[in-house]
C-alpha cells in the first residue's frame, strides 16, 4: 500500500468522472450555482441567521419546512433522471445507442429510484407530520426535539452522499434495491454500491429517529381531551405510517448491514458460492420494502380525508371505518412482501398465500375511498386547487390500484413481472398517491405555514400538466408492458415499439412544464404574498386544530393549551361560539436550540465517505468524533427555557390587532 | 346531534393553568420503542441464522467448533451482570449514590469478563480456520454473536458515562432516567443472549 493509498484510500484522480461529457457539464454548473449561491448568503450575511435560526432549530416547523425543501431539491434531481431515461428510451431505436452509454444510464435508473424514495417522498411526508401532527394534537413541540433535528440532519447527510457520487467516483448501477450478487464485491467493485449502502444508513438512522419520536409525541402529548378516536385523521395516518417506519427500517439497516458486511469483510450471506443465499437479502429487503409504500402512502391518505372534509364543508364520512381501515392496511403491509417476487418458484401455496393477503389490501383502502365519496356525497363543495388535486388522487390512483390487484394475481404476475407493466402500476399509485396528496396538501398548508395562499393560476396550470403529462407518460408504458417489454433497458430493437416511447417522452415533458408551473406559483405567490396573505389564521373554514392558531403559529404554537370536546376540535370550537383568551398570558416552557445535530450528523456523514473510499483513519476518527460528540452532549443538562409571559403577550397583541383589522 | 344540545354552559377550550409535563416525560415509551426496532434488528439476524446456518460450505460445523463449557461461563458473566444492574437499581431508589456506584462497578466487571471471553473465542474460531468468510453457516453466527458484543460494548462505554454523569451531578431526576435507559438495555441483551445461547450453542451442538 503506498502512501497516497494510506491517506486517500481508492479516491484519486481518475475518481473524477471526467470523460462523461454530460457529467463535466452539470458538474460545472452545479459548481457555478453552488458558488453563487454561497457568495449571495455570504453578501446578505445570513450564514448567521440560517445557523441559529434553522440549522440549530429544535422547533418542529422550522425542521418540517427544511425537510420539504430538502425534498423539493431532491426532486428535482430525481426528475432530471426521469427526464434523461426518456429521452434515452425514446431515442435508441434503429440502430442508434441513444446518448447514454451504459455504465451512465445504469446509474440513471438506479439514483431516480433510490432519490425519489429515500430523498424525495419521505422528507416530504417526514416534513408534512413533523408541521402538522403537533399542531393538530395541541402541543407546543414533539416528544424529543433535539433527537428531531439530527434526524433531519441525518436524512440530509444521506442525501449529500448521493448527490457526491454525481461527482466523485460512480452510484450504484443494480436498481434501486441492489439485490445481490449483482450488488457484491464481485460484479460491482467500483465505489457506487457503497455509496448506496452509507447513504441509505445515514438517512435511515434518522428515518427510525424521527419514526420513534412522532409516535410518542402523538400517544403522550395530545391535548387534554384528545382521545384516540377523537385525533384527527391525518394524525390516526401518521401514528400507523410511523410505527410502520419503526418496525420497518431496521430491517433495511440490518439488511444493508449484511450486504456490506458481504462487501467489507468478504462474509458469505448473498454470495454464489461458499453457502450464501442472494434469494436471502431479496427477502429481507422486500420486508422492509412493502410496509415503505404504506409508510409514503398512509399520510397522504390522512392529507386527503382533511382537505375531503374541509372543502365539503362536512364531518368526514366514517371516521371510525377509516381509522379502522389505516390499522388494517398497516398490518396486512407486512403480509404481502413475496408479491415483488413471485418468479423466485417458491411453490403455489405460498405465491397463493401472498397473491389472496395483497388482493386483501385492496378492501379496506376501497373502504377508504367511499369513505372520501360519500364525505364528499351532498357536500357543499369548493374546487380550490387542494380538493382538485384530491379528486384527481381518486381517478388516478384507483386505475393504479387496480392494475396492482392485477399484479396479484401470481399467474398474470408471471408474464408481467419487471415489464413496464410494473413500473406504469407504481408510478400509477406513487404519483397518483403520494405526489398529488403532497401537492394537495402543500396548497393546503402553505397559508397555515407561511401566512399567505398560493396563487391559484399557476397552480392550475401545473394540476393540468401534471394530469395530462402522467398518463401520456405512463399510459404507453401499460401498453409496452402487456406487450413484455421489460424494465430497464437502455436500447431497443423493435422500431414498432418508438412510437410508445416517444409519447411517454412527451408525457414526461408536459409533466416538466408542470413541476416548472409548480416552481413559478411558489414564486409568484412569494413576490405577491400582501394580494394574498390571510389574517385569520383559517383560510379554509378548517375543522382541526391547526387552524385556530395564527399563520404562521407562533413558537409555542398555541397561547394556552386547547382542550378538545369534539373530533373536528376546531369545527366545534367555532360552533360553539369560541373566544379566543386575550389576557392571562403565563410564561411558555419550550427546547433550547443546539448544534449537536448538525455535528453528529456531519460526522456521520464523513464517516459514510471514509467508508465508501476505504480512507480508514478517517472512518475511524469521524466513528470516535460522533461517540464522542453524542457523550458531550449527555453532560449538557440544561436543554429547556421559558418563553416570558411579557413576550407571550406581545406576539398575541399582534394577533388580536390583526384580527380586529381584519374584520 | 347530541352535542349541540347537551351542553348548555359555554365550554371552556383553554385550561387555567399551564399542563406542566414533567421533563423526560416521554423517555421511557420512546426508549422502549428503541429497544423494539433493535430487537428487529436482532430478530433478522436470528432469522438470517435460522436460514443459512446448515451451510457449511463443506467447513465445520456447531458441534466441530462450540465448546460449551465456556460459552456456559460466559453465560454466567451476563446473568451475573444483570442481577447486579438490579441492585445497582435498587440502590437508586433509596438514594445511595456510593452503593449504586459500587453495584454498577461490579456489572462493569462482569460485563467486561463476558466480552473477554467472547473475544477469546472468536479469535480462537478465527485461528482454527473458521472465520467468518468460511461459510454462509459462520458469517450467520460471528454477526449475530458478535452484533450482541457490539452492544455489549457499547453498554459498557454507557455505563462508564453515566457513572462520571452520577459521579458529577448524584442522582438527580435526569440522571435516574438515564440509569433506569441503561437498565432496560443491559436486561434486553440479557434476554437476546438468552436466544443466541439457545439457538445457536444449545441446538447447534444437537444439530
Amino acid at each position: 500500500m503506498t502512501t497516497a493509498q494510506m491517506i486517500f484510500g481508492r479516491l484519486t484522480w481518475d475518481s473524477f468522472p471526467w470523460h462523461e461529457p454530460i457529467v463535466v457539464a452539470t458538474f460545472v454548473a452545479v459548481v457555478l450555482g453552488g458558488a453563487a449561491l454561497v457568495a449571495a448568503l455570504t453578501w446578505f450575511r445570513l450564514w448567521g441567521y440560517l445557523w441559529k435560526e434553522w440549522f440549530t432549530s429544535v422547533d418542529h416547523k422550522k425542521i418540517g419546512i427544511m425537510y420539504m425543501v430538502l425534498g423539493l431539491i431532491m426532486f428535482l434531481r430525481g426528475f432530471a433522471d426521469a427526464i434523461m431515461m426518456r429521452i434515452q428510451q425514446a431515442w435508441a431505436f434503429n440502430g442508434s445507442e441513444g446518448y447514454l452509454n451504459a455504465h451512465h444510464y445504469d446509474q440513471v435508473f438506479t439514483a431516480h429510484g433510490v432519490i425519489m424514495i429515500f430523498f424525495v417522498a419521505m422528507p416530504f411526508i417526514t416534513g408534512l407530520m413533523n408541521y402538522i401532527v403537533p399542531l393538530q394534537i395541541g402541543a407546543r413541540d414533539v416528544s424529543f426535539p433535539f433527537l428531531n433535528n439530527f434526524s433531519f440532519w441525518m436524512t440530509t447527510g444521506g442525501a449529500v452522499l448521493v448527490m457526491m457520487s454525481l461527482f466523485l467516483g460512480e452510484f450504484a448501477q443494480t436498481g434501486w434495491l441492489a439485490y445481490p450478487p449483482l450488488s457484491g464485491l464481485a460484479y460491482s467493485p467500483a465505489t457506487g454500491v457503497d455509496y448506496y449502502i452509507w447513504a441509505l444508513q445515514v438517512a435511515g438512522v434518522g428515518t427510525t429517529l424521527s419514526g420513534i419520536n412522532l409516535i410518542a409525541t402523538i400517544v403522550k402529548m395530545r391535548a387534554p381531551g384528545m382521545s384516540l378516536m377523537k385525533m384527527p385523521v391525518f394524525t390516526w395516518t401518521s401514528l400507523c405510517a410511523n410505527v410502520l417506519i419503526v418496525a420497518s427500517f431496521p430491517i433495511l439497516t440490518a439488511t444493508l448491514v449484511l450486504l456490506s458486511l458481504d462487501r467489507y469483510a468478504g462474509t458469505a450471506f448473498f454470495t454464489n458460492d461458499f453457502g450464501g443465499n442472494p434469494m436471502m437479502y431479496v427477502n429481507l429487503i422486500w420486508i422492509w420494502g412493502h410496509p415503505e409504500v404504506y409508510i409514503l402512502i398512509l399520510p397522504l391518505f390522512g392529507v386527503f380525508s382533511e382537505v375531503v372534509s374541509t372543502f365539503c364543508g362536512k364531518r368526514l364520512f366514517g371516521y371510525t371505518s377509516m381509522v379502522y381501515a389505516t390499522c388494517t392496511i398497516m398490518v396486512l403491509s407486512y403480509l404481502v412482501w413475496l408479491h415483488h417476487f413471485f418468479t423466485m418458484g417458491s411453490g403455489a401455496s405460498v405465491n397463493s398465500f401472498f397473491g389472496i393477503t395483497t388482493m386483501i389490501i385492496s378492501i379496506p383502502t376501497g373502504a377508504k375511498l367511499f369513505n372520501w365519496l360519500f364525505t364528499m356525497y351532498r357536500g357543499k363543495i369548493r374546487f380550490e386547487l387542494p380538493m382538485m388535486w384530491a379528486v384527481a388522487f381518486m381517478l388516478t390512483f384507483t386505475v393504479g390500484g387496480m392494475t396492482g390487484v392485477l399484479l396479484a394475481v401470481p399467474p398474470a404476475d408471471f408474464v408481467l413481472h419487471n415489464s413496464l407493466f410494473l413500473i406504469a402500476h407504481f408510478h400509477n399509485v406513487i404519483i397518483g398517491g403520494v405526489l398529488f396528496g403532497l401537492f394537495a396538501a402543500i396548497n393546503y398548508w402553505w397559508p397555515k405555514a407561511f401566512g399567505f395562499r398560493l396563487n391559484v393560476f399557476w397552480g392550475k396550470v401545473s394540476f393540468w400538466c401534471w394530469n395530462i403529462g402522467f398518463w401520456l407518460a405512463f399510459g404507453p408504458l401499460y401498453v409496452l408492458g402487456l406487450m413484455g417489454v421489460t424494465r430497464r433497458l437502455r436500447v431497443l430493437d423493435d422500431p414498432s415499439l418508438q412510437p410508445w416511447f416517444v409519447i411517454a417522452a412527451i408525457g414526461a415533458a408536459i409533466i416538466a412544464i408542470g413541476i416548472g408551473a409548480m416552481l413559478i406559483q411558489f414564486a409568484v405567490s412569494i413576490w405577491k404574498r400582501d394580494e394574498l396573505r390571510d389574517p385569520t389564521g383559517d383560510p379554509w373554514d378548517g375543522r382541526t386544530l391547526e387552524w385556530a392558531t395564527s399563520s404562521p403559529p407562533p413558537e409555542y404554537n398555541f397561547a394556552f393549551t386547547p382542550v378538545v370536546y369534539d373530533g373536528d376540535t376546531w369545527a366545534d370550537m367555532k360552533k360553539n361560539g369560541y373566544q379566543r383568551p386575550l389576557s392571562g398570558y403565563r410564561p411558555i416552557h419550550m427546547p433550547s436550540s443546539t448544534g449537536a445535530g448538525v455535528i453528529l450528523a456531519g460526522l456521520a456523514t464523513l464517516c459514510g465517505f471514509a467508508l465508501i473510499w476505504y480512507i480508514w483513519w478517517l472512518a475511524g476518527l469521524s466513528f470516535i468524533g460522533i461517540v464522542a460528540v453524542a457523550i458531550g452532549h449527555t453532560f449538557n443538562y440544561k436543554r429547556d427555557f421559558y418563553i416570558p409571559a411579557e413576550d407571550v403577550t406581545r406576539t398575541e397583541e399582534e394577533r388580536t390587532q390583526i384580527l380586529a383589522a381584519g374584520v | 346531534m347530541s352535542s349541540a344540545t347537551a351542553h348548555r354552559e359555554p365550554r371552556a377550550y383553554h385550561l387555567p393553568e399551564e399542563p406542566h409535563l414533567h421533563e423526560g416525560h416521554s423517555t421511557m415509551l420512546g426508549f422502549w420503542m428503541y429497544l423494539m426496532s433493535d430487537c428487529l434488528i436482532f430478530a433478522i439476524l436470528f432469522a438470517t441464522y435460522a436460514v443459512l446456518g446448515g451451510s457449511y460450505a463443506g467447513g465445520p460445523g456447531p458441534k466441530d467448533l462450540f465448546d460449551l463449557p465456556l460459552v456456559a461461563l460466559n453465560t454466567a458473566m451476563l446473568l451475573f451482570s444483570s442481577i447486579t444492574y438490579g441492585f445497582a437499581m435498587l440502590a437508586m431508589e433509596k438514594n445511595r449514590v456510593s452503593a449504586t456506584q459500587g453495584w454498577l462497578v461490579v456489572t462493569l466487571l462482569f460485563g467486561g469478563a463476558f466480552l473477554f471471553i467472547e473475544l477469546y473465542e472468536f479469535a480462537h474460531l478465527i485461528h482454527e480456520g473458521a472465520g467468518p468468510w468460511r461459510s454462509a453457516f459462520l458469517s450467520s453466527f460471528f454477526t449475530l454473536v458478535g452484533t450482541h458484543g457490539l452492544h455489549v460494548t457499547f453498554g459498557s462505554i454507557w455505563l462508564v458515562t453515566l457513572m462520571v454523569q452520577v459521579a458529577k451531578k448524584g442522582l438527580i431526576p435526569a440522571n435516574k432516567r438515564r440509569l433506569m435507559c441503561l437498565s432496560m438495555f443491559w436486561h434486553f441483551l440479557d434476554v437476546i443472549w438468552i436466544g443466541v445461547f439457545t439457538f445457536v450453542y444449545l441446538m447447534g451442538v444437537l444439530r
